[in-house]
């Protein structure tokens, strides 16, 4: 096993394996934040996200979800130190995007500005409500159970600043181009490809990039928006 | 047509190279570029210098010798095609065409645009082949292979050889060269019985020599002058995952 | 040497080589490690009887010019391999593969030669399958097979139109095993300089690495030369650039005898020449000819509006057509064998029909794309139909393909017995290289065949019955032995010698020269005032080069203008000796077409009563006249009759 892990299939189909992973949660999250589009009250994304604050099962995946994140980006950095060894001297001109979309050669920069989104977003949320706590998220009751008022928090950040909502936007896009190109390339790699369903998983790629990239983009555009209207 | 040539010129493997710019006059459009380059090594015999050292061979595209990174693309400005097949229509009269030779860790530049590929070659004695000796072969149509078959087989034993897919790929990975073989012979019979060993020896070997990861970009597809598809990578990750759950 | 000693076994034609086998020496196993042997060629030849003498246990150490065994230029063979396999039941047999080969040959090949090679393809076909070689396969799952000129049979096995490309990967597979194993040291990027024969026997070779520049000697117990033929003394052909004929040719000037040199196939099927820059011709395979039709245009002033560019040939209604070979040959009719077809390109073009710039003829798929759709000539033809595309710039399935004869394949080479061997002992020679199987002139899809039968399947018996009472002969040292020092030192003054002409000539305007004047004296046909004035022209020519030539560069160092001017040195000479071969040979037969000799309609007309020989010549030394050998042709088994193809 070890021998496959050192391997560069095997440290590809770890890479492949923790972004499936990661993909899972992306639509959990996506679902969980959606909530903030439908109530206007709050209530429904209290509730969603009061239910996965105390979940057990979703108690036990976080740590797992830390550990996917950290193997993503841990085996992106080893993979990409290791090509810049591959090609020593490099070429005075070179025309790649007639081969290949900008996105899959860009999958580390893309991660970079995904991971750079990732600290600020963990900053602004996550942190507080995990952690150090915010005068907005004093507690409400619904239906009698006792939590966190999420929506408070997240929809003042995004109307008291607009270069938040503008951060969150450029974040999605990264995120969405990065999904563009890793979808087919996470099941190419697992060898779960051939020449149907490369068109098909190109396909589901391209739909779910849209959608994710759209939907966390719309959020904070539509919190924000419909304080102007 | 006359044209600006910006050549790498490099006297051996140790010596450090640089760019030569040459002008070359009345280039028929009909040429082939590595006659366009006979051209060039013709005019500086004549003014009593060196000639561009280039690897090339049959010219008619099938060998795999010749390389050469044309204005920034494998193989130059034309799909699915070799050097030695790249005609000079391709170009218009009055522009300067950047000539490189393969750039990979992989492929030493041994002078001017020559290369050393024997990194394929090692690749290949890892376990690029079915092991039977010459005289203990069954009859031929003792096993019928479905056709779909065989023609993917024959699609991926296609490949020449030509390191195209390494000198493209942004992470000079040869995994459509190691995919091509590992596929054909994985789709055949005659090649399941050491399809363990093959796949886990090849890719190691691949590692071990220099070459990159894949990730997926396709850039080996397109420049690919037999266009070996990336579908037998998805194979080769088959056969390597398969290979290594099995002990 | 006066009498030349073929070796062939007696007894039934269908029985020689199983006695042979049954009564030939061996070499037990443990004295086989013992025993080095030198393959030169990485080509279907060479790599399979590294592969295979390596499987046997024999130490065997392999050389090519080239970077990696696959760029040998086998891998450009298209269209397919010859098997009497008989899986179309169309009533193929060893017999017919045999008798098949002898007349195509025009009767100059050795029948005991020929009948075993037809006897092995099938092997060949049965040994590829199993190193996973993916040749074409029907709905069934079973091998397809496809027809080749001068067969009534579909007897060629092919893997698309990269036929010769799977073939010889199978073979470099097998070889790369046996270089894994250890008991094939390859070299690449290393050029045979010289052979050394010690006490009259071959025993290594002179070589120069074309990275380092240095020159080396080896040692083996026997040498086998698989370098392919000689067809670039033409300097256009169908031939890799770097193929030549100087491994030959050296061992040639140290006693081994060259046969039929002046025997050349002209293959009727290629890309017609563009211009002066032109540096290598274009195949298109043979196997068009079954669905593509051959025709010039029946009216001059047709065939002379085409080429002004005024008329266009899809205008062309059928009845002003000249399918000129259906017309002929109605029984063959396109597949008429590659001589016939390029002779007869020639004298529609020589006639004022040609198009394009006058030397070529259409191949038309129009009629095939009617027939059969165009799906199915695209599965059929499409690489071949890109490749024209790329090349020539127009596309095929709408416009006829545009083909002229160019040289493609040398029958004559060094001349070998039964067992392979020259008249020099110890040295073997196989494929192209030899002069063994194809008489004068050979069948598509036969090279692959005769490759690969004598590399898998005859070599590797046959060397164990010279090897066998070599086993006591010690591995010698070669920095030790005088003969091999002198022949070191002869190659490094030879060297020395071709960088201190300091010309004013490039090689290439040279060998163009040369191709010039082969082509026009010693090309398709021939006179012997032609051929006179051809070896005067050829001797002109030496005495320019070797006073005239420039090589630019160092010794020490990659130098292809050095490798180019030391091939192009040997050339000049084969040219001549091809000249005074086919002077000697006062008949038409194969590839071999002397004006003075035809029947009045054209054909080739052969002397059986005179010119029944094997021609090979042996070197008397430097500006003498090499001497002419003749081994007697037998037909014991098959009557010698005129070729018809009517």
């Amino acid at each position: 096993m070890a021998q496959f892990l050192s391997s560069s299939i095997g440290k590809k189909f770890l890479m492949s394996l923790s972004g499936l992973f990661l993909l899972v949660f992306m639509l959990v999250h996506l679902t969980v934040n959606s909530m903030i589009l439908f109530d206007s009250s709050g209530e429904l994304f209290n509730r969603a996200a009061h239910f996965m604050a105390s979940n057990p099962i979703i108690r036990i995946v976080e740590p797992v979800l830390a550990i996917g994140f950290i193997l993503h980006i841990l085996y992106a950095v080893i993979l990409t130190i290791h090509s810049l060894y591959t090609r020593p001297v490099g070429y005075k001109k070179q025309k790649l995007g007639h081969s290949s979309t900008w996105s899959s050669r860009n999958m580390f920069i893309l991660g970079l500005a995904i991971l750079t989104f990732l600290v600020i977003h963990i900053a602004n949320f996550f942190w507080k409500i995990k952690f150090t706590g915010h005068d907005l998220l004093a507690d409400v009751t619904i239906h009698g159970v006792h939590m966190e008022n999420s929506y408070a928090l997240v929809t003042t950040f995004f109307i008291d600043w607009w270069w938040i909502v503008g951060v969150y936007v450029i974040g999605s896009i990264a995120l969405g181009l990065h999904l563009y190109h890793s979808i087919w390339s996470a099941f190419q790699t697992l060898g779960w490809s051939n020449g149907i369903w490369r068109r098909r998983l190109n396909l589901v790629g391209l739909l779910a990039s849209l959608v994710i990239a759209g939907g966390f983009a719309l959020i904070p555009l539509w919190v924000k928006i419909s304080t102007l209207l | 047509m006359d044209l600006t040539l910006k050549v790498w010129r490099q006297e051996n493997s140790k010596a450090k190279g640089n760019f030569e710019s040459y002008q070359i006059k009345n280039i028929s459009p009909d040429s082939s570029f590595l006659e366009m380059i006979d051209a060039l090594s013709e005019q500086l015999i004549n003014e009593g210098k060196e000639p561009v050292a280039f690897d090339h061979d049959c010219r008619e595209g099938i060998c795999g010798m010749c390389s050469l990174f044309i204005n920034g693309r494998a193989h130059g400005p034309d799909e699915e095609i070799t050097t030695c097949q790249l005609h000079m229509r391709k170009f218009k009269d009055g522009d300067t065409i950047v000539i490189e030779p393969w750039r990979a860790a992989g492929f030493p530049v041994i002078k001017d645009l020559m290369v050393e590929r024997d990194a394929f070659d090692k690749i290949l004695q890892a376990g690029g082949f079915i092991s039977v000796n010459t005289g203990s072969a069954q009859e031929a149509n003792a096993i019928p292979i479905p056709q779909h078959k065989a023609e993917e087989s024959m699609d991926g034993a296609s490949c020449i050889g030509c390191g195209a897919c390494v000198a493209t790929c942004k992470n000079s990975s040869a995994m459509l060269f190691v995919a091509s073989k590992v596929s054909q012979l994985a789709l055949l019979p005659q090649g399941k019985p050491e399809a363990v060993r093959r796949a886990k020896a090849m890719v190691a070997k691949m590692d071990e020599l220099g070459f990159g990861h894949c990730t997926n970009t396709g850039a080996c597809e397109v420049e690919c002058p037999k266009g070996v598809s990336l579908d037998h990578i998805a194979r080769l990750n088959r056969e390597f995952l398969a290979a290594n759950l099995k002990f | 040497m006066s009498q030349l000693n073929s070796k062939v076994p007696s007894g039934p034609l269908a029985e020689k080589w199983e006695k042979y086998k049954a009564n030939q020496n061996l070499v037990n196993p443990a004295n086989k490690r013992k025993l080095d042997i030198i393959v030169v060629g990485t080509g279907l030849g060479g790599a399979a009887a590294a592969a295979s003498m390596g499987e046997l246990g024999f130490k065997v150490k392999n050389f090519c010019y080239s970077d990696s065994p696959r760029r040998a230029h086998s891998i450009a063979a298209q269209g397919g391999i010859n098997a009497a396999k008989n899986y179309q039941n169309d009533g193929d047999s060893v017999y017919r593969l045999f008798y098949d080969t002898i007349k195509g040959g025009d009767y100059r090949a050795r029948e005991a030669n020929v009948y075993r090679l037809a006897e092995v393809s099938n092997d060949i076909i049965d040994q590829c399958v199993a190193q996973g070689v993916p040749f074409a396969r029907d709905y069934g799952g079973y091998l397809d097979n496809r027809s080749f000129g001068g067969a009534l049979v579909s007897r060629t096995f092919y893997a698309r139109g990269q036929t010769g490309q799977q073939l010889l990967l199978g073979a470099y597979g097998v070889l790369n095993r046996q270089i894994a194993a250890g008991n094939v040291e390859l070299y690449t990027r290393t050029e045979m300089m010289d052979l050394v024969v010690v006490d009259g026997r071959a025993r290594g070779i002179v070589v120069r690495n074309m990275i380092s520049g240095e020159i080396s000697t080896h040692f083996a117990h026997a040498v086998v030369l698989a370098t392919g033929g000689y067809g670039n003394v033409f300097f256009l052909s169908t031939m890799a650039m770097g193929s030549n004929g100087s491994a030959a040719w050296q061992v040639y000037k140290k006693g081994a005898l060259f046969a039929n040199p002046a025997f050349v196939q002209i293959h009727p099927t290629c890309i017609p020449v563009h211009g002066e820059a032109q540096s290598k011709l274009t195949l298109m395979s043979e196997s068009l000819r079954n669905d593509g039709r051959i025709w010039v245009p029946k009216e001059l002033e047709d065939a002379e509006k085409i080429r002004k560019g005024e008329l266009q040939p899809t205008d062309l209604p059928a009845e002003k057509r000249d399918y000129y070979l259906e017309r002929r040959y109605p029984a063959f009719g396109n597949l008429v064998p590659r001589d016939v077809a390029s002779r007869a390109a020639k004298e529609r073009c020589d006639a004022g029909f040609g198009i394009g710039t006058g030397h070529a003829v259409y191949l038309d798929f129009k009629d095939a794309i009617e027939r059969l759709g165009k799906d199915l000539i695209e599965a059929r033809y499409g690489n071949l139909f890109q490749m024209y595309e790329k090349i020539v710039d127009t596309d095929p399935y709408t416009t006829p393909m545009m083909i002229y004869p160019a040289i493609h394949y040398t029958m004559g080479g060094l001349w070998v017995d039964y067992e392979l061997q020259t008249t020099i002992p110890g040295l073997f020679s196989i494929g192209e290289a030899n002069f063994s199987d194809h008489g004068a002139n050979r069948l598509g899809a036969s090279a692959l065949m005769q490759g690969l039968a004598d590399g898998y399947f005859v070599l590797p018996f046959t060397i164990n019955n010279y090897l066998a009472d070599q086993i006591g002969v010690a591995r010698m040292n070669p920095e030790e032995t005088p003969e091999f020092i002198e022949a070191r030192e002869k190659t490094l003054a030879y060297i020395d010698k071709l960088m201190k002409i300091q010309g004013d000539r490039s090689v290439d305007s040279i060998h163009k020269e040369l191709g010039k004047i082969m082509w026009e004296h010693v090309g398709m046909g021939r006179t012997k005032e032609g051929l006179e004035k051809g070896i005067v022209k050829i001797q002109a020519l030496r005495e320019e080069f070797w006073k005239n030539l420039r090589i630019p560069g160092k010794t020490d160092t990659i130098n292809p203008e050095l490798e180019k001017a030391n091939r192009l040195a040997d050339f000049i000479d084969i040219g001549e000796l091809m000249a005074m071969d086919a002077l000697q040979r006062n008949e038409s037969c194969g590839g071999h077409f002397r004006e003075e000799y035809k029947t009045p309609e054209g054909e080739a007309l052969r002397d059986d009563k005179n010119f029944k020989f094997v021609g090979a010549w042996e070197y008397m030394g430097e500006k003498k006249t090499p001497k002419l050998h003749k081994e007697a042709l037998q037909f014991e088994f098959v009557e010698v009759k005129t070729r018809d193809y009517k």
